[in-house]
């Protein structure tokens, strides 16, 4: 059965990016087609959702040719959770774009670009078929390079230059990655390869293309050795940008991780996911450290993600069902509360004119509503019990305990108190204290609400945990027992 | 470029160029429709539109040629891009799954009999990509001083 509901998450945006390729000149039109479309994009990812949770898993046989032989879309219960935060994370980063953007950009396609990197965040959560990943990738990797460069400052044109050279050269890793993997099983779609693997046991080369798998993804979200590239890069674009890359681009790395090491290598968990669990320790060390040291706005956030990479990770690598629970509350949580964290920072750069948080203070006297709002992110990104981080990061501790990796647990435990100074270090220093002059344009007219969405978004979870367990329940059932998606990709005809 | 006051004469040059622009559009719209049965394609055969309309910026300036050919070629593109996705979008009206492709044969009032295939609309979207999207990048860069 094949339910093209699937596919409109995907094609919504890219409808959008067509269509305002045409109207570049006409910003306010840009603006009106933009947000239908991600408000269309967001009902249709919340009915995909809902209709996932009924019936199960959905699926597409693109072009009515069956699996393995075509492409598949897949939309499991975890794959339509992060559509559906995707489609939320772009219509708030839409909204904030309005006001923060500037004409110069609006004039170049800034919002196609947009929904372009919308539409390849979109489809590679969605699509069954490991080489139709790596096309999204390239999408979504497409739109963030215009994204990145687009305005042409200097610091942008720098950045851009090493963003593209690093993901260039883990893109052509990536395809080399899917040769090995085609020239040992013949076969692309994930559900095949799964199946193949499992009938010849995964032998010493396959789990040797799962670390080649591993190398890439982290690339691309970030993971320890590989996170070199992100803090200067994610840096240089606008806020409403760096929140779309902070809040999507990292998290597909992950999403792609957790795939593969959940679907496909799962015979040498000794190994492998050792292995991810010592790569997610120490991801989550350094990006603590890098957290606890900068005195800049936006890269303290930065290095925030990195820890958040590693918390998710180590989620999926204790590979039981609290672990894995845990990781995928986490990672909606993270990135529903990075876009907020991001746009908050936006917001005391505009107004104090610097990103430094040395030179500011005293915002919390004129600017109440964003103050607060910082205040609260903070708590629910280190994970205080009302809010959404706590779940997560409870879950997958006691995933970390059950597994018996009683030291990396503890770095997680201890990582939420050091990202807890961070973010109140931005809080206490950007907030309270003395009033010093500010230097950039005092209003912040039409930029907080997209903030105050987000917030009580990532409180609504926090509160209403009991509603959504549900949902991550299933989500975490497809995730530890492989079966249930390849009967749902290769039996249902 | 700083030009001399000796002037040039492209006439051959020009000359040559008009007739030869028309043998590699044809050529280009052969290899385009044969993509189904033997090799060719849309993107086979947009490469070698714009390369014809390359060879006939080489031969006369920027200004010319955008006169001759008026089109935004960035809207071209997004043309393409539309066709391509409403040719997938087509199914959904007939409750088959995205991208779906029908074929067969159809009578056409003056060739008769023609065996035609909706892929070659997806292929015609291709097709305007790469014209498009070719033709953009190298007027830009021409354009820039």
């Amino acid at each position: 059965m094949s339910n093209n509901l699937v596919m409109m998450p995907l094609i919504l945006p890219l409808i959008a990016g067509i269509l305002l390729i045409f109207f570049n000149r006409k910003p306010i039109l840009q603006r009106i087609i933009s947000t239908v479309f991600s408000l269309a994009a967001l009902i249709f990812s919340l009915i995909l959702t809902a209709s996932v949770y009924q019936s199960g898993i959905q699926i597409v046989e693109i072009g009515g040719w069956a699996p393995p032989y075509g492409i598949t879309f897949v939309a499991d219960m975890y794959a339509s959770l992060l559509v559906l935060t995707t489609s939320l994370i772009g219509l708030t980063g839409i909204l904030y774009s309005f006001r923060t953007i500037g004409r110069e950009r609006e004039y170049f396609f800034y919002y196609p670009a947009v929904q372009f990197l919308l539409a390849g965040v979109t489809g590679a959560f969605l699509t069954g078929d490991i080489f139709n990943l790596f096309v999204f990738f390239e999408v979504l990797l497409m739109a963030s390079y215009v994204l990145m460069v687009l305005g042409g400052t200097k610091r942008q044109l720098r950045e851009s230059i090493k963003y593209i050279a690093v993901n260039v050269f883990s893109s052509a890793l990536f395809v080399i990655t899917v040769a090995f993997l085609y020239a040992v099983t013949g076969t692309l779609n994930m559900a095949d390869l799964s199946v193949k693997i499992s009938e010849s046991g995964q032998t010493g080369l396959l789990t040797v293309i799962a670390i080649l798998f591993l190398i890439v993804f982290g690339m691309k979200g970030a993971i320890f050795p590989l996170y070199f590239w992100m803090p200067g890069s994610y840096n240089a674009p606008p806020a409403a940008v760096s929140a779309l890359f902070g809040a999507l681009l990292t998290k597909v790395g992950v999403y792609a991780i957790t795939r593969v090491y959940t679907l496909i290598f799962i015979h040498d968990q000794a190994f492998t996911h050792g292995l991810l669990a010592w790569l997610a320790a120490l991801t989550i060390l350094f990006g603590v450290i890098g957290a606890i040291a900068y005195w800049d706005v936006k890269k303290i956030v930065i290095y925030n993600i990195i820890t958040a990479v590693g918390v998710i990770l180590f989620g999926v690598a204790a590979a039981n069902p609290a672990g894995i629970e845990g990781s995928i509350y986490y990672l909606i949580h993270d990135m529903i509360i990075k876009g907020a964290l991001f746009f908050l920072a936006g917001i005391m750069i505009s107004i104090t004119g610097t990103s430094d948080l040395r030179k500011m203070g005293g915002l919390i006297h004129r600017y109440p509503v964003p103050g607060w709002m910082m205040f609260v992110s903070a708590i629910s990104l280190a994970g205080i019990p009302p809010l959404s981080g706590f779940i997560g990061k409870l879950k997958v501790i006691q995933g970390g305990f059950e597994a018996g990796e009683y030291a990396f647990a503890f770095v997680v435990l201890l990582s939420s108190l050091l990202v807890l100074y961070s973010v109140m270090k931005v809080f206490i220093h950007g907030f309270w204290g003395e009033e010093k002059p500010i230097q950039g344009n005092p209003s912040v007219k039409g930029m907080v609400y997209p903030v105050v969405i987000l917030v009580a978004l990532s409180a609504a979870i926090g509160l209403g945990t009991e509603f959504i367990a549900p949902f991550v329940t299933q989500a975490a059932e497809t995730l530890l027992d492989p079966s249930i998606y390849i009967d749902a990709v290769l039996k249902e005809q | 470029m700083k030009r001399t006051n000796l002037k040039t004469n492209d006439l051959i040059l020009q000359t040559v160029v008009k007739v030869v622009f028309f043998i590699i559009f044809i050529y280009s719209v052969y290899i385009f429709f044969a993509g189904h049965y033997t090799p060719g394609g849309g993107f086979v055969g947009g490469l070698m539109t714009s390369s014809a309309i390359v060879l006939l910026l080489l031969a006369y300036d920027v200004k010319t040629v955008a006169a001759v050919i008026p089109f935004n070629f960035l809207k071209i593109a997004a043309t393409g891009l539309l066709l391509a996705l409403g040719t997938g979008m087509a199914s959904f009206f007939y409750k088959v799954p995205f991208l779906t492709h029908a074929h067969g044969p159809v009578h056409l009032p003056f060739f008769g009999e023609v065996e035609l295939a909706s892929a070659t609309a997806f292929d015609l979207g291709v097709y305007l990509v790469v014209v498009g999207v070719t033709m953009t990048i190298i007027q830009t860069i021409g354009e820039t001083e």
